[in-house]
Order: C-alpha cells, then sequence, then structure tokens
C-alpha cells in the first residue's frame, strides 16, 4: 500500500525531524515531569520545588535525545522496530546517566545506586510510554485510515464549474473547433488528476501546470473578467507538493471573486522558496454584496486537513481578509523530489 | 406578423454561453419561427433590453452579477406583459427542485436542442410566476426595487434610497433626486432590507448611511421634538418616542 511519507519507513517510529513530534515528545515529558513531581510533594510550595530541580534534569536530557535521535532518525525508521526500540531505551539510560553522574559532580549530593536507579526507571517508562503514544497515533492516522481520510479528502469539483465548461466548450464547436480541442484536452487533464489516486506528492511544477489549464477553462467563458497574475521567485525545480493544493484555491478565488462582478478582476498567485519551506499566496478580489452565493469553506478546511496529513505541523494555512481582497497564504516544507 | 414569430430575449453573464444559445435558436428556428430581439448579460441589462425591445420568452441565467435571474424575474412581472420566463442553470440542487415544485420552466445547461424545442413550444400560454414563489427560491435581499409606471419598470437601486415611508396604500420610495410610489408594505421591506434601514417611526424606514444627524428640533415655545436630518435632500423625519432609543443607538456605533 502507498504510504503517505515520502521515503517509506520500515517501522512505525516518527520522524523525529518533525516539528509536529518535537513539540510533542516536549510537552508530554514536560508535563509528566510536573505530575511525577506532585508525588510526595503534595504543598505548592514544594513541589513548585521539586519541578524546578527535576526540569532542570529533565530537559537537558530531553533535548540531547531529540538531537541524537533527530540525526539517527532515518537509520532508526529503517531497523527492526525492536531492535530500534531497544536502541532508544538504551541511549536514554546512557544519556541520563551521563547527566546525573555531571549534575552530582558539580553539586555534591550523598547519592547512590538506588537513586540513580529512581532515574533509570522513570527515564525508561517515559521513552516506552512516548514510544507507545506515537505508534497508537501512527495507527490511528495512517496507514489505512490516513489513507481512507486522505481518500476522503480527494478535492472535489464543483458540478456547477463541469457543466458551465462543457457549455463553454459546446459553444466553441461550431465557429473555434480548435479551441473547442484544446479546451476539452485541457478538461481532461484536469479530470485525469481529480479522478487519480491524489496520495503521493507531486512535483509543483506539474500542480502548476494543472492550475493554468484550469485557469485557461474558466478564461473560455469568463473572457476578460478574469486576470491572473503570476509570481514565481526563485522556485527549485525538485519541489514536491500535495496535488490539487491549489486548484482549488483558485477554483473558489474565481467563483468567490471573479463570477459575482461583472467588472475584470485580479486572482494573484505568488509563491516562493524561503530557505527550507515553500510559500504560497494566493489572492482574490471580493466584489461588494452579491445575491446567490453560498458560502463554501470546504475547500479550505480540505486542503487544511491534508496538509496536517502529510506534513502535521510543518505546514500551516492562514486566511485574512483586508483592502478588499481575500488571501490564503500556505507554507509547506521544501520537500525534494525523487528522495 | 409578429405574433406568429415567437420574440427571445437571452440573459447570460458568459459571452460563450449565449452564442451556444444563439446556436441552438438558429437550429429551433427550423421548427418553429423565432426572432432574437436581443441578449443581455445580467438581469438588469435585461430589463433595459425589454423596455425597448419587448419579448415573448426570456432565457434568464439564474447566476449573474449585478442582478441575478430570480431578482430579474420578480420585477419582470411587473412589465405589462411579462414575458414567459425559462431559467437556465449549469447546476443548482436547490432552485432546480423549486421549479419542479412550482411548475416553472428551466433548462439544465448544456441545454439541449430538444429541451429547448418542447420549452419555447409551451410557452405561447403565459402564464405569471407568482412573486411569492421567487422570493422563496431567492430570499437575499434585492439590489433593486422596481415600481410600475406608464407600462414601463423603472429600476431604482437599493444603495440609491434615502428612505421608504409609508402612506396609506403605498410605500413612498424617496431618493435624492425625486419620490417613487411602490406597491409593497413597510414590514416586508423592513425585513429584506434590515440591514440597510432603520425604523425611526411607525411608517419610516430610513437608510442608516444617509442619516446626517440626529437632533432636538429647536422650535421657540414648542416642545422641541427629536428629528432625523438626512443626508443629500433638506428634509427632516420625525423620530417617535418608541425607536428614540434605537437611532440613538446608531449613534454611538458610528460616533
Amino acid at each position: 500500500m502507498a504510504s503517505i511519507s515520502q521515503n517509506a519507513p520500515a517501522n512505525p517510529l516518527p520522524d523525529f525531524r518533525n516539528v509536529g513530534v518535537i513539540l510533542r515528545i516536549l510537552v508530554i515529558v514536560t508535563a509528566t515531569t510536573l505530575v511525577a513531581a506532585a508525588f510526595g510533594n503534595p504543598a505548592l510550595p514544594r513541589w513548585l520545588e521539586a519541578s524546578a530541580a527535576s526540569i532542570a534534569f529533565v530537559l537537558p536530557v530531553t533535548i540531547i535525545s531529540l538531537l541524537l535521535l533527530g540525526a539517527a532518525t532515518s537509520w532508526l525508521r529503517q531497523i527492526d522496530y525492536r531492535v530500534a526500540v531497544l536502541c532508544i531505551v538504551l541511549a536514554e539510560l546512557v544519556i541520563v546517566t551521563a547527566i546525573v553522574r555531571l549534575v552530582w559532580t558539580l553539586i555534591p549530593v550523598d547519592e547512590g545506586f538506588v537513586h540513580i536507579a529512581r532515574y533509570w526507571l522513570f527515564t525508561a517508562l517515559l521513552a516506552l510510554v512516548l514510544i507507545g503514544y506515537f505508534d497508537l497515533r501512527n495507527r490511528a492516522l495512517s496507514p489505512a485510515l490516513a489513507e481512507a481520510r486522505l481518500q476522503a479528502l480527494q478535492a472535489r469539483i464543483r458540478p456547477h464549474f463541469l457543466f458551465n465548461s462543457l457549455n463553454a466548450v459546446l459553444s466553441l464547436m461550431r465557429a473555434e473547433p480548435r479551441r473547442a480541442e484544446t479546451a476539452l484536452e485541457d478538461l481532461s487533464e484536469l479530470f485525469r488528476v481529480l479522478m487519480a489516486d491524489n496520495r503521493k506528492l507531486i512535483p509543483l511544477a506539474r500542480e502548476l501546470e494543472l492550475c493554468k489549464q484550469y485557469l485557461a477553462i474558466e478564461s473560455l467563458r469568463l473572457e476578460e473578467r478574469l486576470q491572473v497574475e503570476w509570481r514565481l521567485e526563485d522556485l527549485p525545480d525538485d519541489a514536491m507538493v500535495p496535488p490539487l493544493i491549489l486548484q482549488p484555491l483558485l477554483e473558489n478565488a474565481v467563483y468567490h471573486g471573479i463570477e459575482p462582478s461583472a467588472q475584470p478582476g485580479v486572482i494573484s498567485i505568488h509563491i516562493q522558496r524561503k530557505s527550507e519551506r515553500l510559500e504560497m499566496i494566493l489572492s482574490n478580489p471580493v466584489p461588494p454584496v452579491t445575491r446567490s452565493q453560498s458560502g463554501n469553506k470546504m475547500a479550505l478546511a480540505n486542503i487544511g486537513e491534508r496538509l496536517q496529513l502529510h506534513f502535521d505541523a510543518e505546514a500551516t494555512l492562514a486566511t485574512k481578509s483586508e483592502e478588499g481582497r481575500f488571501e490564503v497564504r500556505i507554507v509547506l516544507p521544501y520537500v525534494k523530489g525523487g528522495q | 406578423m409578429s405574433g406568429a414569430r415567437l420574440r427571445v430575449a437571452i440573459t447570460d453573464d458568459e459571452a460563450p454561453a449565449r452564442n451556444r444559445i444563439k446556436n441552438l435558436l438558429d437550429d429551433v428556428s427550423e421548427m418553429v419561427p423565432i426572432e432574437v430581439v436581443g441578449e443581455a448579460d445580467n438581469g438588469y441589462k435585461l430589463l433595459e433590453l425589454l423596455q425597448e425591445h419587448p419579448a415573448d420568452v426570456v432565457l434568464l441565467d439564474i447566476r449573474m452579477p449585478e442582478m441575478d435571474g430570480l431578482e430579474a424575474a420578480r420585477h419582470l412581472q411587473k412589465l405589462e406583459e411579462p414575458p414567459h420566463v425559462v431559467f437556465t442553470t449549469a447546476y443548482d440542487d436547490y432552485a432546480v427542485s423549486a421549479f419542479e415544485l412550482h411548475a416553472i420552466d428551466y433548462l439544465v445547461k448544456p441545454i439541449r436542442l430538444r429541451r429547448l424545442h418542447d420549452a419555447l413550444s409551451r410557452t405561447r400560454s403565459i402564464t405569471r410566476i407568482s412573486l411569492d414563489v421567487l422570493s422563496d427560491i431567492g430570499p437575499e435581499a434585492r439590489t433593486h426595487l422596481s415600481i410600475q409606471e406608464r407600462g414601463k419598470v423603472q429600476l431604482v437601486p437599493l444603495a440609491e434610497v434615502l428612505y421608504l415611508r409609508a402612506e396609506l396604500k403605498y410605500v413612498t420610495i424617496r431618493t435624492a433626486e425625486r419620490e417613487f410610489l411602490l406597491e409593497e408594505s413597510l414590514a416586508s421591506l423592513e425585513e429584506e432590507f434590515g440591514d440597510r434601514f432603520v425604523r425611526i417611526h411607525r411608517n419610516c424606514l430610513v437608510a442608516r448611511e444617509f442619516i446626517e444627524s440626529f437632533e432636538k428640533e429647536s422650535k421657540s415655545g414648542s416642545d422641541g421634538r427629536w428629528v432625523i436630518r438626512v443626508r443629500g435632500v433638506d428634509e427632516v423625519l420625525p423620530v417617535s418616542r418608541r425607536q428614540q432609543h434605537v437611532v440613538r443607538q446608531l449613534g454611538k456605533k458610528s460616533g
């Protein structure tokens, strides 16, 4: 079965370089430490004191662990799951021992073997709980469920668009058969993508081509009312994006920004690379009061959810509306193709 | 002569859609004599067109900028001899089921020759569409008010209306230029255009954007009453005691 991530891992360990994974680990570790500190120290001042002391141990351990795990993540995800888990737990024990020893040499305390065993127990338990949590989460999101959700989320085109386009093509048949041909070719290309298995990333260039084909079809019927302004800056050739990440947004822009107005309007598309991220900004005019314009936030919610399934917290989608224009901004990680 | 030819007007905001209908009408005219009286790209232009060139049938797209088909159909009913309306739509689930329910003619795009022919053949018996039904299908506020004047339909853009005042059977529409008489109830107008207008008196709705000031009339001797000055015309409108708090709220919000 195809997987949604780029280089299919052999086991369900998470990608420790992913910001979402890192945040989750930090939050869970900190929360667990605070709760653990409460045992035996129910009074507030003592609890605070104990928490501060524990955090001073736990945070360095966590940060060093994350750095190591991040560096080893590709290797860890390729080997046998049980071996990988064992490696992680052992590494954690080594790190904890090192840190505890270091602290004890700095602040001499009379602590013995029993005490260090307590640290080992806490660390091993927490590591296993975290691995278990990511395993559960992985099962909840993928493969089957995430696959099913992605499939259900496949971009749906407005029926309105299909029938209007067919109508426009029919109108060209007699007078301009060649333009009708091109339009039908564009239309079939668009539907090929819409009906394809859309779970794998595709080259950005392919998505842009699709957008242009879509806009060509819309220009047929909207003519000079539809104006498009492209700004593509410094785009890497090998960037990969989820399919149909832009086209549904353009469809929204046409439906809400261009169709309700008799005056020409400009849809602007601005895409640029910002070091390890791609930023896509799409905006359309907001015509004043319109009748028979059913609101549709479906496309936005759909794209937001697909971004989350592909990139977790590393992709963002934001909208704003100001000075008579509606803007959608997507930031997603720059994923190189052929990896 | 003109009774023999069926006069048809085409309304669609997309030129290719209009061309397609013209092609089909050409084909139909081999069976039914047809004269295309003109084309319009929105409801407002259709009404303008019909003042000069009356039609027996209008093919009317639903989704159009400026004035959509459902609103245009409502204004059309004020013509002395309203044309038969055949709605056209690419895909509009709700409207289509409403048309079915009320036996209103419609064609789905892409339109088929056979269906167009059938629709045009039926139109010899003209039936008016009920205004209530049309406002049920398209309940959004209209962009214009329409008044019947000497057999013509006069359209008044809502954006130009300063106030609406009920008197006996009619409602007076006041714009900066002149007044019109409308046969609708103030209550239903208030319901439809509540966003634009505020009620200042039992018989009067004022456009919020044209309220210049809210003040106490200073007449020596008499007990001053509260009035509203309307921008663009030198008129004051009395505010009833019951509505004073509403108007005062308005002043706070904008001030």
